[in-house]
């Protein structure tokens, strides 16, 4: 008989016994197995989680057990692709530097085993046109909605952004139907007044988008642009292989835009990968904000990253995340009783925590928008990527047990 | 050995050890379709009676051991108050759900004057916000010594228990303290917070008198960890929550790893001394250098949000003001959900205020959030109409336009199956804002005439009144 068979005919009876003693000790007891898989039923006896009570250990010990941690070190056979953002005047273009995201190799911020291989970027936001903006959320730029060029360049002198997204929200054909020639120009406008790589976003409209950015990418060829976005609908429209051939031609990188659906995400980067190599294509999987979907986000991304480290070339793509939308929750601009504090203070919060909670999933590049959600964001991911990793300062561990604690806000 | 993980357990092997009578007793039409609940984690094996009969003892504690969860379930805190935390069976939550929501508890100190201690209590006590139909709270009360005065502490104690039912943790590193505070409140079942490398033979011994769960501490310290467990279960003290430090700003690499690095050995190795709920401290963003309270408040609610995602399941805070609890209590509320189903209203027609065959005609998405803050706004503005709501799969209008969960063809099928067109002699949609570009080909999917609402529907009471009844097309 081998040791399952007899562990499962002894297992009734040792069951009855423990139920009674608690506790056995075995005796000149030997048993000689080649393939032994205990099953002991830890619910049957206390203590529950006490690992196996065969072995009478001491009662009550005097002193600390011993004890050690053995870190694990999960090796993955998959890794996420690199994409270069913005290309310098060495490489064809006009930017001051490139950036560099994606090529992770282990889930993001979890075991830290290892370096990060690229950190994470923030890509500020300038709006083209005047759409409807929560006040706390413009109230930063107010001076600069009417003029990109400025606005962009308050970002980056203002507020140290390392890369900037216009969005061209003037061409949807329901606010100005602005003519892929004028969004040029304003893309054009901003490459002039910045130097950091650029992301260029359409309206959303497949066809006026692939016009758009068509337009765009012939006019700013070399500089290595993300395209926000191509979709199914492109494809639908048949007008994905126009953009994605004109981003060949001109050398910049797709941004593929699927929502929350990893199906959809694998079918579109299939198509781009007829015109496009996947070293230039980053997935926007959708996020939605923090009370209204964040937590979709949060594990569509999760799994995502899990299945591209496990070897699904088809996922192998870094991810971005459009923060900003946070501001849709009503809670993060809405006048709210004394106690939720203003709009100024929530707003930006919740853009900080939309963002954190998908940077912990994964997430290579951010686009955002209030300055102190960046300024959160910024002090995160310092702190994450930082290696080797920061010390615990000394006696400071547990100090809120005790501590008299500053004033509650 | 590693125990199976749960996504492993089929529920063909549970269904064997079930009694398989097939009696319904459970409420299920039979034995294997309760497997499958129990399977699913829908349903405890306690709603199986025949059970609970000495017959099926082996069989039930054989599932018990199948079922249990790697890491353990720990409540705190007794009758309808109680609060549990851990019992969690994966390590992502897209890979199973997770389980016992991290609760969120208040830090209060026994320094703070008797009648301030009160009302800080009563705030917290109170504190509620509605949101999808469920009232966040807070879920318990920590009281910390900061006095270091058992009689201090005893009365702090006290003055909590007084003004609310909430569960307790008990704070402080040294055992007279806590034995104060446990004369008080010793048959609440608070949770002792902590025991140490230096006080935990007394803690033991403090936790086993009175039948309380035990924190256990050692900051940065995973070795540290795994000894005070293993000797403190062979103690026999059995629940036991994990501290293992938490370290806002800089040092919030260190905590994260710490905490992944329990929960993955606890799960994935099935490392029995680190199969405890875990502990975060998001209250130690205020016993940093800053001292502006609201950057304070940021910063905790900010490291607090990081936990959530990062396998805390007891959360101890400082900050009450709703701006900082409110995006702590959303993420802990959405990050518990089931992933397995949207958070979705049943689609259909829903009838508000007293429509005539005139009134507006709505429509919107089935994601719980969207209907309920879509409902609330209709009821704020005292109209009448009718709201067609949309399969969207669970997503919110915009996400299912994004995601073509709402698209013309589902809302020409909405329409039709509303049976709206019987109810009103008019044939005009107000669609939603967010959904605007759908409005060309919606109108020519349904042959209804199709209006662009507000894109917040806090807006369609102005909406409305201006656009209803709708002029010549």
């Amino acid at each position: 008989m081998n040791g399952r068979d007899l562990i499962g005919a002894l297992g009734p009876e040792l069951l009855g016994l423990l139920r009674s003693a608690g506790r056995i000790e075995l005796e000149r007891f030997s048993l000689e197995i080649d393939e032994l898989e205990l099953r002991i039923p830890l619910g049957a006896f206390a203590p529950a989680n006490g690992g196996l009570p065969f072995v009478a250990g001491p009662e009550r010990p005097d002193e600390l057990l011993p004890a050690e941690f053995v870190p694990e070190r999960p090796m993955y056979p998959g890794r996420v692709r690199e994409v270069v953002l913005g290309a310098t005047r060495r490489e064809g273009g006009s930017r001051g530097q490139s950036l560099t995201i994606g090529g992770a190799d282990a889930p993001a911020f979890s075991l830290f085993d290892r370096p990060v291989v690229n950190m994470p970027i923030i890509s500020m936001d300038v709006f083209d046109t005047r759409v409807p903006m929560p006040k706390a959320l413009r109230a930063p730029f107010e001076e600069v909605r009417d003029d990109p060029a400025e606005w962009a360049r308050l970002n980056v002198s203002r507020f140290g952004a390392k890369a900037v997204t216009v969005h061209l929200l003037s061409t949807d054909p329901l606010i100005r139907n602005a003519s892929p020639r004028e969004a040029a120009a304003t893309v054009e406008a901003v490459l002039q007044a910045v130097d950091v790589p650029l992301i260029v976003g359409g309206c959303g409209d497949p066809r006026k988008d692939a016009a758009v950015f068509t337009e765009v990418a012939a006019m700013a060829a070399g500089e290595r642009l993300l395209l926000n976005s191509v979709t199914l609908d492109m494809a639908t429209a048949k007008t994905l292989e126009t953009v994605a051939k004109a981003a060949a031609e001109h050398g910049h990188n797709l941004l593929a835009f699927t929502g929350l659906e990893l199906n959809d995400a694998k079918e579109l980067n299939r198509r781009i990968y007829e015109y496009l190599p996947p070293e230039r294509i980053v997935m926007d999987l959708t996020t939605v904000a923090l009370g209204y979907g964040l937590e979709y986000s949060f594990s569509i991304h999760e799994r995502a990253r899990h299945a591209a480290l496990m070897g699904d070339a088809e996922l192998q793509h870094p991810t971005i995340s459009g923060s900003t939308n946070a501001w849709a929750a009503r809670e993060a601009w809405m006048p709210m009783a004394p106690t939720y504090g203003g709009p100024e203070l929530r707003g930006p919060l919740w853009e900080a925590e939309t963002a954190l909670s998908l940077l912990l999933a994964g997430v290579d590049i951010f686009m955002m928008s209030h300055p102190a959600a960046i300024g959160a964001l910024r002090r995160m991911i310092a702190a994450l990527c930082a290696w080797p990793l920061e010390e615990v300062p000394e006696g400071h561990a547990n100090d809120w047990v005790t501590a008299r604690l500053g004033g509650d806000a | 050995m590693a125990k199976r993980s749960i996504t492993e357990t089929s529920p063909i092997e549970v269904y064997r050890l079930l009694p398989r009578t097939n009696c319904a007793e459970c409420g299920e039409p039979n034995c294997m379709a309760f497997a499958t609940r129990l399977v699913n984690r829908e349903l405890a094996l306690e709603v199986c009676p025949p059970l609970a009969r000495p017959e099926y003892a082996e069989a039930a504690a054989a599932l018990e051991a199948l079922l249990a969860p790697p890491v353990r379930a720990v409540r705190i805190g007794e009758g309808e108050h109680a609060v549990t935390v851990g019992g969690k069976y994966v390590v992502q939550r897209h890979e199973f759900t997770y389980h016992n929501p991290t609760a969120c508890a208040i830090a209060v100190d026994d320094a703070t004057p008797s009648d301030l201690l009160r009302e800080r209590v009563r705030t917290v006590a109170d504190f509620s916000y509605n949101y999808i139909g469920r009232d966040l709270r807070v879920d318990a009360i920590a009281v910390r010594s900061t006095t270091g005065d058992p009689g201090r502490f005893r009365a702090a104690v006290e003055a909590v228990m007084g003004e609310c039912e909430l569960p307790l943790l008990l704070c402080s590193l040294d055992p007279a303290v806590l034995r104060a505070g446990l004369e008080a409140a010793g048959a609440r079942r608070p949770l002792l917070h902590a025991a140490d490398r230096t006080n935990w033979r007394e803690m033991a011994g403090l936790a086993l008198e009175f039948g309380c769960p035990l924190a256990v501490a050692a900051p940065d310290d995973l070795a540290g960890l795994r000894s005070l467990a293993r000797t403190l279960q062979a103690w026999g003290v059995e629940d036991l929550v994990l501290d293992p430090g938490t370290f806002p700003g800089p040092g919030l690499a260190r905590t994260l790893r710490n905490f992944a690095r329990c929960r993955h050995a606890a799960i994935r190795t099935d490392d029995a001394l680190l199969g405890y709920p875990l502990l975060g401290a998001p209250i130690a963003a205020f016993a940093g250098e800053e001292l502006d309270p609201v950057r304070c408040a940021f910063d905790e609610a900010v490291t607090a949000s990081a936990l959530l995602s990062r396998y805390a399941d007891l959360l101890v805070l400082q900050g009450t003001a709703g701006w900082s609890l409110l995006p702590t209590l959303f993420w802990r509320f959405n990050l518990y959900t089931d992933p397995r189903k949207p958070v979705a209203v049943e689609a259909g027609l829903r009838e508000f205020g007293a429509p005539d065959r005139n009134a507006p005609v709505l429509i919107t998405a089935n994601y719980a959030l969207t209907y309920f803050t879509v409902e609330s706004d209709i009821k704020a503005a005292n109209l009448s109409c009718y709201l067609v709501v949309a399969e969207t799969g669970g997503l919110s209008v915009e996400s299912a336009v994004a995601g073509r969960y709402f698209s013309a063809a589902g809302i020409a099928e909405a329409l039709t199956a509303s049976g709206i067109a019987d109810r009103v002699d008019h044939r005009v949609l107000v669609i939603p804002g967010l959904a605007a570009r759908l409005s060309g080909e919606a109108a020519e999917a349904t042959g209804w005439r199709v209006l662009v609402g507000p894109k917040d529907s806090s807006g369609l009471g102005p909406y409305l009144k201006e656009r209803w009844p709708p002029g010549p097309a």
